[in-house]
């Protein structure tokens, strides 16, 4: 029987384990990426001072390398191809497009200069050519970064950095630079629920704890709980609650040290505006008391508020899935609706869709979460396809779709080529990768043109 | 800081830490799993699905399971990788 061919839209972690779990049915894949690179949120999210976990893409590169994938990267479902002919031209269509639009406050003077989604800063640093170039105002003392997960920890940790423990990372060029020129030295990081629901992990806390010359602040009384918060700390699950909450109640505890740089961090605490003229300029931040049972806790303002003084506001309070022409979304929860992976639309499965990644399930977990969910996805693309005739038409070739459209896509040739140029201008700089932000220069790269090396 | 498997997978493994490990770092032998600490890129995705908390950061092993990071990064890499969920040892086991 002849193979069914299955196309995966994005190229980060879930859409590398639903492609190995296909692979392994013997389905065949076609991946379409909308950068020339590979690898999503490994080589555009992680942070560059996190070179270990960036390692898990040599564990992409061998499925990458598998004869029945291929890679089309600089092509963007949307502009160059759309859902519906994908979902005609091929068995089953599995989007893994993530969760790339910073979720939004809603409150007063979000719009001013000065204020920046996580998404586009955390983009910037790490070369996403869609951030670079980004005004990061960095003149100022004083940043606040609002949120309480692992993205916001890494921004304040970014911020706080001292240039030289960044130089031998694969931070973007233009972003290290600003960065070593920054007057940032003191970080607010604000968490509108308390020290139990704070949802970055303990070693990523530790991680910030212990760093030379920076200082980790916070409050003895934004520790204090209340009982139903002293439950949920006791709960079987709240393992990492637990070593969180010891870890701050040790930072608390400790003697204050002077610190050049200083992180302080804030619970029950919300933006309730962005002050400034023209630019931001400070924020008020509104106090905020937890109701509700256990394990379902919310926040609710207080009416108290303060002012802080401050040039640069990061906003980290989660990702949505931008719309999909074709495809059904949920604004609310900036997800996409679905079934085990089986997109949905007012409860019912939609034939040969799938989703996969932060588009199925949310922006949260970590890298191994992936791994489940894209197997799920991909499990069900199987049970689907089982006993069905093969649909799609044998003499499909996407290459030659792409061509007569004249879309110059970037195969997995060509990104050896990106991935090489970058190593070898990495390691003049004594760096891991220089990373190419600009996207004619990573055309340029991954057809082999030496001019790629000019512009980084 | 090495993740490290403990005692506790001695004649249990349940392997729910393989099924979420994105970088097939698991060995098995006839009684557990270990962790390859040259592989293993510390996501800790696999410390909060162990059914009986055998895993640790190094960071928080107790001192009386010290002896076990030497035994992961020494038994590991001799044995052959799991990529998949096994069957538990323990009777009655999900």
């Amino acid at each position: 029987m002849r193979a069914p061919r299955v196309a995966i839209v994005g190229s980060g972690p879930s859409a590398f384990y639903a492609a190995e779990e296909l692979l392994k049915a013997g389905v065949l894949v076609d991946m379409i990426e909308r950068l020339p690179t590979p690898f999503g949120l490994v080589r555009s999210g992680v942070a560059p001072d996190h070179p270990k976990i960036k390692a898990i893409t040599a564990a992409f590169e061998k499925i990458l390398a598998a004869p029945g994938l291929a890679f089309y990267g600089n092509v963007e479902v949307g502009r160059d191809l759309d859902v519906r002919e994908l979902a005609e031209l091929y068995d089953g269509l599995v989007l893994a497009c993530g969760a790339s639009a910073d979720a939004p406050l809603g409150i007063d003077g979000e719009e001013l200069p000065g204020s920046l989604g996580a998404g586009a800063f955390v983009g910037w640093y790490n070369g996403h050519p869609d951030h670079r170039g980004l005004a990061v105002p960095l003149g100022a003392e004083r940043a606040v970064v609002v949120g309480n997960g692992n993205v916001a920890l890494d921004v304040a940790r970014l911020l706080l950095s001292p240039p030289e423990r960044l130089a031998a990372t694969d931070i973007a060029a233009d972003a290290a630079a600003a960065l070593a020129a920054s007057r940032v030295r003191e970080v607010h990081l604000l968490g509108r629920r308390g020290p139990v629901q704070a949802s970055f992990t303990p070693a990523e806390l530790r991680e910030l704890s212990r760093l030379e010359g920076i200082a980790v602040r916070v409050a003895p009384e934004d520790l204090e709980l209340d009982p139903a918060c002293q439950i949920e700390l006791d709960m079987p699950h709240a393992d990492n609650a637990r070593k969180t909450m010891k870890l701050l109640c040790e930072i608390a505890a400790a003697p204050p040290r002077p610190a050049a740089r200083r992180l302080h961090l804030h619970f029950r605490a919300v933006p309730a505006a962005l002050l400034g003229r023209g630019a931001v300029e400070g924020i008020r931040i509104a106090r905020t008391v937890l109701e509700g049972p256990p394990a379902r806790r919310t926040a609710s303002p207080t009416g108290e508020t303060f002012d802080l003084a401050c040039g640069l506001v990061v906003r980290s309070t989660g990702f949505r899935a931008p719309p999909l022409p074709g495809v059904p979304g949920d604004a609310r929860s900036g997800r996409v609706p679905n079934r085990d992976g089986r997109v949905t639309l007012s409860g019912r499965v939609l034939p040969g869709l799938y989703v996969t990644g932060w588009m199925k399930r949310g922006p949260s977990g970590v890298i191994g979460t992936n791994r489940p969910c894209g197997q799920e996805t991909a499990r069900a693309v199987i049970a689907d396809l089982a006993g069905r005739p093969v649909r799609s038409d044998p003499g499909f070739r996407l290459d030659a779709l792409l061509a007569g459209r004249r879309i110059a896509f970037v195969d997995r040739e060509g990104w050896r080529r990106i991935d090489a140029c970058e190593r070898a201008l990495g390691a003049e700089a004594g760096k891991p990768r220089q990373k190419l932000v600009d996207p004619a220069a990573l055309l340029a790269a991954a057809r082999g043109r030496a001019e790629a090396a000019a512009v980084p | 800081m090495a993740i490290v498997v403990t005692e506790a997978c001695n004649g249990c493994r349940y392997t729910e830490c393989v099924a979420v490990c994105p970088a097939g770092c698991f060995h098995a032998d006839e009684r557990m799993v270990y962790i390859d600490p040259a592989t293993c890129i510390e996501c800790r995705a696999c410390i909060p699905v162990c059914p009986v908390q055998a895993i640790y950061d190094e960071e928080d092993l107790p001192g009386a399971l010290s002896g076990w990071v030497e035994i992961n990064a020494t038994r590991a890499p001799l044995l052959p990788a799991v990529e998949e969920k096994l069957p538990p040892l323990k009777a009655g086991a999900a």
